[in-house]
C-alpha cells in the first residue's frame, strides 16, 4: 500500500513499492493524461512534476515518491504557468495527434517557472527528451517563446 | 476511474437522442440510399469506386438539438492530420453553424452506414469534401424550408445565416434549434436542389489561419479536441478505463514465422497481480492482420503483466520461420546490390537505352538504399477488448475500423452486426494502425475472460520489432548524357520487397500501386528509358509506411537528377526543369500506370506544370543560387504522390567535426484545393521533421531474423535540436484543379532535399540512409 499526494489530494493505493508511477497514476488511480511511450525515460510522454521536477515517472518507482508532490497533466489548468502554456499551445495549434503534448507541457512548464525567460538554446536543450513523432518540434518551441514573450511583456 | 468512458459512453447514449433532430422521411431516406448505391456502384475512380463508396445523407451525419449544438459525425480516423477539425469544419461552414456550438461524433465502425471509414492513402479530405458539403448543404436547405414553413412565406424569401434562418423582408429571424424539429419532418432533398455557398460566403474553407511561417497572423477557429489535448482529458487508445479491466501484453515470436515450442509460466504466475498465461497460436505467413501468436501474460495492471512477461521462459519453433531466421540486413541489401546488376522484369520501356547508354558521351551510376523503418507512433498499439453476451466491443486507435470489426468476428466467429468497434483517437498512426492485428490479439484473450474488458498493451520494444515495417529497398540507375550534358537515356532499377508478400504467396515483385508510387509515374522526358522490378523476397511482416514505397523512389530518382546535373555542370534547377520539358499533362497509363491512387486520371492527370511551379516557387522562396560559404549548402527535390505536388529546398551547414545544422526547410505545396490551409501547414512541417529522421536517423537491421533495435536508445526519430531551425510552408494557390492529399505527399523529398544539400555543402554524396556517422571526418 503506497501513500501518494497527487495533485495535491492523498491517494491510497494497493501497489508494490517498485511499480513505476506512471502505471499507478493509469492504471490504479485512473489518471490517464499521463502517457506510456517508451518505459525507459527515452520519450517524456510520461512527464509528470515531482516537487515541481520535469520527471520521467516511467522509470521512478512509487517507493520514490511517498510523501512528495505529485503534480500531473490533469492540474496545469490549475497552475498559473501551466494555464499560458496550455492557451498558448492552443493559440499556436501546436499538436497534431496530441498524444505526447502532454508530457511536452509539462515540461515546458518546468523550464518556464525556473527560467521564466529562456534563450531559444535553452529551450531546444530542456526539451530535447521529448519525443513527437508528428513533428510539432516548431510550433512547440513557438509556442514557449510566446509564453516567455508574455513574462517579458508583464515584468 | 472510469471517469472517461463512463462520459464518453453517456454522451453516445445522449447523443443517440439526438437522431430524432433530423432523422425524418423514412421512405424518402431509402429512396436516397438507393440512389447512392447506385452512384457508388457506377464509380471507377475516387471515393464512389473505394469499399463502402461515399454517403451524403444528412441523417447520417448532422445532429442539430434543440439547444442549438450542432453534432457533426467524423467518419475518419483522427491521427494527427486534424480531420475531426477539418471535415467537421466543412461541414459546419456549409449548414452555417457557429463554431462554437458544434461538436464532433466519432462514427463507430459501419461502413454501410458511414461509407468509406478507411483512413489511408491521404484520401480522407478528397474524398470526403464533396459529399459533407452536400450533406450540410442539404440540412440546411431543410432548416430555411422549416422556417419559410413556418412563416408562411415562399422559400426563396428566406435564407439561413450564421446559425439562423432570416427572413429579411419582415426582419424576422429563428435559431437553427428551434428549426430542428419541424426540419427533422421534412424530407431530404434531392442532390439537385443543393446549392452550395460560394467562396465569398464561406467563413472557414481554404481561408488562412494560425501560425503561418512562424507567425500568429490571426487566431484559427478552435481545434475539436485542443481543449482535451492540453488538459490530458483526450482519449486514446489505452486511455478507455472500464470496470474490471485486465491487462494484457503477449511475447511474440522473435522471428516472423517462429512458433511456440514450449512455455514454462511458473516464474511468471508468481508475480504479484498476475493471473493466467495463455497461448496464443499464430496464422503462420503470410500474416496479414492476425495475430502472430506467442504467450499473453495476463495481469491486474500493466506493470504485472510486463514483469510477468520478463519471467516467462519459452522455447521457440524456428524450423517453421523457414528462411526467414537466416535474414540478415547487410547479407541482404548485399544480395539486392547484386541483384539489381541484372536486368529485371520490364515495367515501362521506351527507346533503346542500352544502345542509348553505349554511345553517351558521360555515364552515370548510382545505387542507392534504405533501410526498414517502424512508424513508431509514440502511441504503442493498444487495444480493449470485452466479449459479453454473445456480442464483442473494441475500443482502439485504428485507421480501419471496417477491417477490425471483420477480424474480430472471423477471430470469434461472430456475425459482424454483433462486433462493435469505437474508434478512439490515435496518438500517431502513419499506416501501422490500418492494421488491427493489435485488436485481434485483444480479441483473442479477452476470449478467455467473458464479461470483463481487457486491455492489450504493446511495449516499446513490441512495436518496432514486431512492426509492420517499411520495405528496404535498392535502387540502381544509370543514365546517359550528351557532350552537353543532355540526358540521353534513363534506367531503373528498383528491388524492395512488396505488401503483397503480407497476404498471400510472396510475389517478390512490386505489384501496379507499389510501382504506381512514384516509379513508373516519374515524369522526365528523356529519349530512351527502361525501368525494371528485379526480384526480393520479403522476410519480415512488409507493410505500409506514410508515402510507402514513394519514399524509395523520391530518394532514388531525386538524388540521381542531382548527380546528373552535377555530372553536367549544370545548375540543378535548371537541371531538373530541363529533364521534365515542356508543361504537359500526362495520363498515367501513358507511363504504364493503371492506379494513379484510384483517382479519375482526366481529373489528376501527372500535370508537369504543376511540378516546375513548385519546383520554382521553393528555390525562388530559398533563394536559389544565393552564396552560401563554404560548408553550407542548398539542397532540391520534388515529388508526385496521392495527386498533390511538393518541392523542398533545405539549408544545411556542415561543420569540420561532420556536425549537420539545418538552417531551414522552404516547402512549395500543391494539393490544388485547400479546405484547411492551416492543418496543411501542419501537415507540411511534421513532414519536414519525419522525413529528417528517415534521411539522417532511422533504421530497423536484423539479425538471424531478429530486430536489433527495440526502443527510441537505439531506434532513433527526430527530437528537437534535428529540427530545422526554420520551416517555411508555401502553399500554392491554385483552386481550379481537383482535390490532392496531404497527409503524406510531404515526406518524399525531404531525404533526397537534405542529401542534395549535404552534397551542396561538402561534395559528400550520401547513397545509403539512414545518413548516421557517414559526416563525421
Amino acid at each position: 500500500m503506497a501513500t501518494l499526494t497527487i495533485n495535491g489530494r492523498e491517494h491510497e493505493l494497493d501497489v508494490p513499492d517498485d511499480m513505476p508511477l506512471l502505471w499507478a497514476l493509469r492504471d490504479v488511480a485512473g489518471l490517464t493524461g499521463t502517457k506510456f511511450g517508451c518505459g525507459i525515460a527515452e520519450c517524456g510522454a510520461c512527464t509528470v512534476h515531482l516537487d515541481g521536477e520535469a520527471t520521467r515517472s516511467c522509470v521512478t518507482p512509487v517507493s520514490a515518491v511517498q510523501g512528495r508532490q505529485v503534480t500531473t497533466i490533469e492540474a496545469m489548468a490549475d497552475d498559473a504557468v501551466g494555464k499560458k502554456v496550455q492557451q498558448a499551445w492552443l493559440d499556436l495549434g501546436v499538436a497534431q495527434c496530441g498524444y505526447c503534448q502532454g508530457g511536452q507541457i509539462m515540461n515546458a512548464t518546468a523550464l518556464l517557472k525556473k527560467s521564466p525567460k529562456p534563450e531559444t538554446q535553452e529551450i531546444v536543450d530542456a526539451m530535447a527528451g521529448n519525443l513527437c513523432r508528428c513533428g510539432t518540434y516548431n510550433r512547440i518551441l513557438s509556442a514557449i517563446e510566446r509564453v516567455a514573450d508574455q513574462e517579458v511583456a508583464s515584468s | 476511474m472510469n471517469q472517461s468512458v463512463d462520459s464518453l459512453l453517456l454522451a453516445n447514449v445522449s447523443r443517440r437522442g439526438l437522431l430524432k433532430g433530423l432523422a425524418g422521411g423514412s421512405a424518402l431516406l431509402l429512396a436516397a440510399r438507393w440512389d447512392l448505391g447506385l452512384a457508388n456502384e457506377q464509380a471507377q475512380f475516387g471515393a464512389g469506386a473505394m469499399p463502402g463508396g461515399w454517403v451524403d445523407n444528412p441523417n447520417v451525419f448532422i445532429h442539430i438539438e434543440s439547444d442549438g449544438v450542432v453534432t457533426i459525425v467524423n467518419n475518419r480516423a483522427e491521427m494527427g492530420q486534424g480531420i475531426r477539425t477539418s471535415l467537421v469544419m466543412v461541414a459546419a461552414d456549409e449548414l452555417g453553424a457557429d463554431w462554437e456550438q458544434v461538436q464532433a461524433q466519432q462514427a463507430n465502425a459501419d461502413q454501410d452506414k458511414y461509407g468509406n471509414q478507411n483512413t489511408d492513402g491521404s484520401r480522407s479530405m478528397r474524398h470526403w469534401y464533396d459529399p459533407m458539403r452536400r450533406a450540410a448543404a442539404a440540412a440546411r436547405l431543410m432548416l430555411e424550408q422549416a422556417a419559410a414553413d413556418q412563416w408562411d412565406v415562399p422559400i426563396h424569401e428566406v435564407r439561413a445565416e450564421i446559425h439562423k434562418v432570416v427572413h429579411p423582408a419582415t426582419g424576422r429571424e429563428i435559431g437553427f434549434g428551434d428549426l430542428a424539429k419541424a426540419a427533422s419532418e421534412l424530407d431530404v432533398p434531392v442532390r439537385d436542389a443543393l446549392v452550395l455557398k460560394s467562396d465569398s460566403e464561406l467563413r472557414f474553407i481554404g481561408k488562412e489561419s494560425g501560425l503561418i511561417n512562424g507567425e500568429l497572423k490571426s487566431a484559427h477557429p478552435k481545434a475539436i479536441d485542443g481543449e482535451d489535448i492540453v488538459t490530458g482529458k483526450a482519449v486514446f487508445g489505452a486511455d478507455v478505463d472500464l470496470e474490471d479491466t485486465l491487462y494484457a501484453v503477449v511475447a511474440r515470436p522473435p522471428v516472423y514465422g517462429a512458433k511456440v515450442k514450449s512455455v514454462d509460466d511458473k516464474e511468471a504466475l508468481k508475480v504479484t497481480g498476475v493471473k493466467k498465461t495463455i497461448r496464443i497460436e499464430g496464422t503462420g505467413q503470410p500474416a496479414a492482420f492476425s495475430p502472430l501468436g506467442g504467450v499473453a501474460v495476463v495481469a491486474s495492471n500493466t506493470w504485472a503483466a510486463l514483469e510477468g512477461r520478463k519471467a516467462l521462459k519459452i522455447e521457440w519453433d524456428l524450423a517453421s520461420a523457414g528462411d526467414n531466421a537466416n535474414y540478415t540486413s547487410d547479407a541482404y541489401r548485399e544480395s539486392l546490390e547484386k541483384a539489381a546488376q541484372s536486368p529485371g522484369k520490364v515495367i515501362r520501356q521506351s527507346g533503346d537505352v542500352e544502345a542509348a547508354l553505349e554511345e553517351a558521351d558521360k555515364r552515370v551510376t548510382a545505387t542507392y538504399y534504405m533501410p526498414h523503418m517502424a512508424h513508431a507512433t509514440i502511441e504503442p498499439p493498444v487495444a480493449v477488448v470485452r466479449i459479453k453476451d454473445g456480442k464483442a466491443e473494441a475500443w482502439a486507435p485504428i485507421q480501419n475500423p471496417r477491417a477490425t470489426r471483420e477480424g474480430i468476428a472471423g477471430l470469434l466467429e461472430m456475425d459482424e452486426e454483433n462486433v462493435i468497434v469505437h474508434q478512439t483517437l490515435l496518438g500517431g498512426g502513419f499506416g501501422r494502425k490500418a492494421k488491427p492485428d493489435f485488436v485481434l490479439e485483444a480479441a483473442r484473450v479477452a476470449k478467455e475472460f467473458e464479461g470483463q474488458p481487457v486491455k492489450l498493451q504493446w511495449s516499446r520494444e513490441d512495436d518496432i520489432q514486431h512492426a509492420y515495417f517499411h520495405a528496404v529497398s535498392v535502387d540502381h540507375l544509370e543514365a546517359g548524357l550528351d557532350g552537353e550534358g543532355k540526358a540521353t537515356s534513363w534506367r531503373h532499377r528498383t528491388l524492395s520487397p512488396s505488401i503483397a508478400s503480407l497476404f498471400a504467396a510472396d510475389p517478390k515483385h512490386k505489384g501496379e500501386f507499389e510501382l504506381g508510387m512514384g516509379f513508373n509515374t516519374m515524369p522526365f522526358s528523356i529519349p530512351a528509358i527502361r525501368l525494371e522490378n528485379p526480384p526480393a523476397p520479403a522476410h519480415v511482416r512488409i507493410g505500409w509506411f506514410r508515402s510507402v514505397y514513394n519514399l524509395p523512389h523520391a530518394w532514388a530518382i531525386q538524388s540521381f537528377a542531382h548527380e546528373m546535373a552535377v555530372a553536367a555542370g549544370r545548375d540543378h534547377r535548371d537541371y531538373v526543369l530541363e529533364l521534365l520539358g515542356p508543361d504537359r499533362e500526362v495520363h498515367n497509363l501513358t507511363f504504364g500506370d493503371g492506379w494513379n491512387y484510384g483517382e479519375d486520371p482526366d481529373l489528376y492527370p501527372i500535370d508537369v506544370a504543376r511540378m516546375r511551379r513548385v519546383i520554382e516557387r521553393a528555390t525562388d522562396e530559398a533563394g536559389w543560387g544565393r552564396e552560401t560559404g563554404k560548408g553550407r549548402g542548398l539542397g532540391l527535390a520534388f515529388h508526385h504522390s496521392f495527386v498533390s505536388y511538393t518541392a523542398i529546398v533545405f539549408d544545411v551547414e556542415v561543420d569540420d567535426e561532420g556536425e549537420l545544422t539545418i538552417h531551414r526547410a522552404d516547402i512549395a505545396f500543391d494539393c490544388g484545393p485547400q479546405a484547411n490551409p492551416e492543418r496543411i501547414r501542419s501537415q507540411m512541417e511534421g513532414s519536414c521533421v519525419m522525413g529528417i529522421g528517415i534521411a539522417l536517423q532511422s533504421e530497423v537491421t536484423f539479425k538471424d531474423g531478429v530486430a536489433q533495435q527495440g526502443n527510441f536508445d537505439k531506434y532513433l526519430i527526430p527530437r528537437m535540436p534535428d529540427a530545422p531551425k526554420v520551416v517555411r510552408v508555401h502553399l500554392i494557390d491554385n483552386p481550379s484543379d481537383a482535390m490532392g492529399g496531404v497527409g503524406e505527399p510531404g515526406l518524399p523529398p525531404v531525404a533526397p532535399a537534405l542529401c542534395n544539400a549535404i552534397f551542396a555543402a561538402t561534395g559528400k554524396r550520401i547513397r545509403r540512409l539512414p545518413v548516421g556517422d557517414q559526416l563525421a571526418s
